[in-house]
């Protein structure tokens, strides 16, 4: 039941978001546009805090809820802030965004693929054990 | 109206974007090595153990309201108004004050209980982190009572809208990084 609240919630902010995006912002800012992503902002912040500070969901669905959150705020900021992808013709600011985004993400998946494999190979005494368990080799 | 620069048609800030880009870089190295040593206690405690959610709760709703304030500075030094230009950054700069002496107690807590950068991996890697975001907020704010100073004497001209504007491309940055560190460090933190 909480999490169709959640999901609800989340689906007015994204309403929110689509029409801010509508909104033809090239030339000047708008007040309207800032107090929305405020308040956006605010509640995405409260509710994420909220779902984990009494557990309202298992923890794979906390998980879960708390990276979709922190994305719609992201996502949020980035448009009513930051004013990213805001004009109708191509933008160059949103294009190093995204030549950013490619090296954050092979950066941090990269470094805990690396360090889980090194971790599996090296840590403890039967190492040898379950790896020749999980890889079928027969001695 | 003041036409507010923007990244695609001053080149400067264009290469302020470039560089705010690349401090998104050396936060997700930042992130990644907390990541790989967060659950590294060595013993120490575990995050759950040492955040108080509340107490950081309040300091993400004053950094994002800092965040806000920001951006009615903007709109007022779009319609030239230098007093309340002065207004809202000047309440920008006690909020982000009020964080970053939030963010001091918090560490010197964290010291004095015996749980400082030396007790485990994962605390090395949470004050490595966390510190470097604000150091970043002491630049700004650094910076944003420089310009401010600079504003009051010499006024809306071309030159101080432009730094007024990267000044603002930063602070919204920062809350944009805190957002991740609140849900990446305490939240997932507190879940364990």
């Amino acid at each position: 039941m909480l999490s169709g609240y959640l999901y609800l919630l989340l689906f007015i902010c994204w309403g929110l978001l689509v029409s801010l995006m509508e909104k033809n912002y090239k030339v000047h800012l708008h007040t309207s546009t800032y107090i929305a992503g405020y308040i956006i902002s605010l509640v995405l912040s409260i509710e994420a805090y909220l779902i984990v500070k009494h557990g309202l969901l298992s923890r794979r669905l906390l998980i879960g809820s708390v990276a979709v959150l922190a994305v719609s705020q992201l996502i949020t900021q980035l448009i009513a802030f930051l004013h990213l992808g805001g004009a109708r013709k191509s933008k160059w600011s949103l294009t190093i965004f995204a030549f950013m985004l490619t090296i954050l993400i092979t950066l941090v998946a990269g470094s805990l693929w690396i360090m889980y494999n090194l971790n599996y190979h090296m840590t403890s005494h039967s190492t040898d054990t379950y790896i020749i368990h999980d890889e079928g080799i027969s001695q | 109206m003041n036409p507010i620069p923007s990244v695609e048609n001053d080149k400067n800030l264009f290469g302020f974007w470039i560089y705010l880009m690349t401090d998104c870089v050396l936060f997700a190295s930042l992130f990644a090595t907390f990541a790989v040593l967060r659950s590294s206690t060595f013993g120490g405690p575990s995050g759950s153990e040492i955040f108080n959610l509340p107490f950081v709760l309040t300091e993400t709703i004053i950094l994002l309201t800092s965040s806000f304030t920001c951006g009615l500075g903007m709109l007022a030094a779009q319609k030239n108004d230098r007093r309340m230009v002065l207004a809202w950054f000047g309440l920008t700069f006690l909020l982000g004050l009020a964080f970053l002496i939030l963010e001091i107690h918090e560490f010197r807590n964290l010291v004095a209980q015996g749980d400082s950068w030396r007790r485990s991996g994962f605390l090395t890697s949470f004050f490595t982190l966390v510190g470097t975001h604000g150091a970043h907020i002491t630049i700004g704010l650094t910076w944003m009572a420089a310009l401010l100073i600079r504003i009051w004497r010499t006024g809306l001209n071309s030159g101080n809208l432009r730094k007024l504007t990267a000044l603002s491309y930063f602070w919204h940055f920062l809350d944009v990084v805190w957002i991740f560190i609140f849900t990446i460090v305490y939240l997932l933190g507190f879940i364990g």
